[in-house]
């Protein structure tokens, strides 16, 4: 038998990279286009599609329909900030989710392994906990993204330590620092005062993409920006640390500086993400899963469809999100372990063998 | 024999330890370009650490190995996997690439950081597979194959990084008769097209046949080192494996044949 994924796209799996990538982009981007455009004209206020278009368009000058003031406010100021924030998140989670899982040759891997979440969570609560978060609208996004990455760098440090850098021991290190960091969290929202402050951090916990301001965009849209390209041009690398440490370097891969490069990459990335959206579960580890599935594992093809399969995925879901329970919101990191998670496991079954015979 | 070309590879006074387990003892082999060299010796004697060695795998060994004079040590990785090819014993987990994709790995050396594969890579890529006679499991990933099957495919991506040298870690040990004796033709083919060809091979039979120079390792030390009718000595096989036998020229092939006897410390005759 031969696995499900293989059958399906056999066709695309024989085209040259180049061809793969021209396919695979144009599918995902207009996908992309598709659910952000959706994004945009639902919400409390009801903008026509017409509208939409028409607004956006006027940002390069080209007004199409007369459309209302509000209207512009409200997709210019509110939604799509908001959907820029989720798309680049998006990009963040699905681009370390390939690297995290090609790096730990495992598919089970996620961007958070390494601590990045959990660090993130600290520097965030820490910022709610001392106040300086409500002093300083961007204290918290900040507090997070140093978190997040001391908490990589302490992790990286322990698996490390003696000259003697092992992957395992790196897995090791990141359960242990995350089960610690997440000690210290439940510690800090035990000895919370006030019950705002203690909603404030339940809420940054569960992961959402409300009241994400442009702000958030200039900070976050850099980092991770920058953090893909770097894993992009180390595509090639990838797919030979993923046959093992010895197959790469027989075939002219600086082993330890790859390894170092990307997972710092990676940290960076995700940690740009924690900080803007708290911490989203499941798109790093589903989507580069299922695109590899469909695609194949060649990481040239893998990391850059598992970017934009990232924003595809937090765009319809933050839109589903905020719209499913008006005028309420849902949080959009409940929502994707809500729907992730029974995804997974039904993805889990289907491919036992094809996957897990590692 | 031209006194020019410096050796296609060799191994100067090479030691190597693992807490304070010597692995390798003041070795030395090389191969001069076109030869093909086996490596033979009983399991645990370094043949697979040497190959590594060789490979440039190893850090912290004593002594030198030296690629075409060139110390192995002042050249990149890449350098080096450009001019010397190394198919693994056992075939790495390789979740989910087809056979294909596998080979056209062997590409990688000699691409740019912002190159990816042509036409011309492609070629090559099934060259390669033509010659291993793998091109029909092209599309399949390598879980569908066999243990000898995907074994070539490792010759495969070997051969499509167009090394000068290629190194080989036991590459018969997972074929049946059949396909050890293709892949052995093809790697002494390639060596009469001009490659320089270093593998361990357990088949002392298979080394007398295709090797045009044998070394003999026993626990990490060089113990003989010649031609195979030099090296392959009643005397020196029962130091090394602790078998007797007998060694005597095969009438069919003309090869060397060896006739195990008995363990040297059995109770027999």
């Amino acid at each position: 038998m031969r696995a499900v994924g293989l059958n399906t796209l056999r066709g695309y799996r024989r085209m040259a990279v180049a061809s793969r990538l021209a396919i695979g982009g144009s599918v995902l981007l207009l996908l992309i286009a598709a659910s952000a455009a959706v994004s945009l004209s639902m919400g409390p206020v009801g903008i026509p599609a017409s509208h939409v278009g028409s607004i956006v368009l006027s940002f390069l000058g080209l007004e199409t329909v007369p459309f209302g003031r509000t209207e512009q406010l409200v997709i210019e100021q509110i939604r799509l900030p908001r959907i820029l924030v989720g798309a680049v998140v998006g990009v963040a989670l699905g681009v370390a989710g390939a690297t995290m899982q090609g790096l730990f040759r495992n598919p089970m891997a996620d961007p958070g392994i390494i601590g990045v979440s959990a660090g993130g969570a600290v520097g965030a609560v820490a910022a709610i906990a001392t106040g300086a978060a409500s002093l300083f609208f961007l204290a918290l996004p900040l507090f997070a993204f140093v978190g997040a990455i001391a908490a990589t760098f302490l992790v990286y440090g322990i698996a490390a330590a003696g000259g003697r850098f092992s992957m395992a021991t790196l897995l090791l290190a990141g359960v242990a620092v995350n089960a610690f960091l997440g000690a210290v969290v439940s510690a800090i929202i035990i000895l919370l005062p006030g019950a705002d402050a203690l909603r404030e951090v339940l809420f940054w916990l569960a992961g959402g993409l409300d009241s994400r301001a442009w702000e958030h965009v200039r900070i976050a849209a850099p980092p991770i920006l920058a953090g893909t390209f770097v894993i992009l041009l180390m595509a090639r690398d990838l797919n030979l640390l993923m046959l093992g440490d010895d197959e790469a370097r027989s075939m002219g891969v600086h082993v330890g500086t790859a390894r170092v490069v990307l997972l710092s990459a990676a940290a960076l990335v995700t940690g740009a993400a924690v900080a803007v959206s708290g911490t989203i579960a499941f798109v790093g580890l589903v989507t580069p899963h299922i695109l590899r599935l469909l695609i194949g594992p060649d990481h040239r093809v893998l990391v850059p469809m598992s970017a934009l399969g990232g924003a595809v995925f937090v765009t319809v879901a933050d839109t589903v999100a905020r719209t499913i329970i008006q005028p309420a919101e849902f949080r959009v990191g409940v929502l994707t372990a809500f729907v992730g998670a029974p995804f997974f496991i039904l993805l889990l079954i289907r491919n036992k063998r094809q996957v897990y015979s590692l | 024999m031209n006194g020019h070309e410096p050796p296609a590879i060799v191994a100067e006074d090479l030691s190597y330890s693992v807490e304070a387990q010597t692995l390798l003892d003041v070795v030395h082999l090389h191969a001069e370009q076109g030869q093909f060299v086996g490596i033979i010796g009983p399991n645990g004697a370094g043949k697979s650490t040497l190959l590594r060695a060789l490979s440039g795998m190893l850090r912290h060994q004593h002594g030198a190995v030296r690629l075409e004079g060139t110390d192995l040590r002042s050249l990149s990785s890449r350098e080096v996997a450009a001019a010397l090819a190394l198919v693994p014993q056992i075939a790495p987990y390789t979740h989910g690439f087809t056979s294909f994709e596998l080979v056209l790995m062997g590409r990688y050396p000699h691409l740019g950081r912002f190159q990816i594969e042509g036409r011309e890579d492609d070629r090559i890529a099934r060259d390669a597979m033509r010659r291993t006679d793998t091109e029909r499991f092209a599309d399949r990933t390598l879980d569908t194959l066999s243990g000898g099957e995907r074994q070539r495919i490792f010759v495969s991506r070997a051969l499509a990084q167009q090394p000068r040298i290629l190194l080989l870690d036991e590459p018969t040990s997972n074929l049946d008769v059949y396909h050890q004796l293709k892949v052995l033709d093809l790697v002494r083919q390639l060596v009469d097209e001009g490659l320089t060809a270093v593998a361990a091979i357990h088949d002392l039979h298979m080394a007398a046949r295709y090797c045009d120079r044998l070394v003999l390792l026993s626990e990490g030390r060089v113990l003989a080192e010649g031609t195979p009718d030099e090296v392959l000595t009643p005397e020196a096989i029962e130091s090394a494996f602790g078998v007797r036998c007998a060694v005597y020229q095969e009438p069919v092939t003309g090869s060397l044949a060896i006739s195990l006897i008995g363990p040297a410390d059995g109770e027999d005759a």
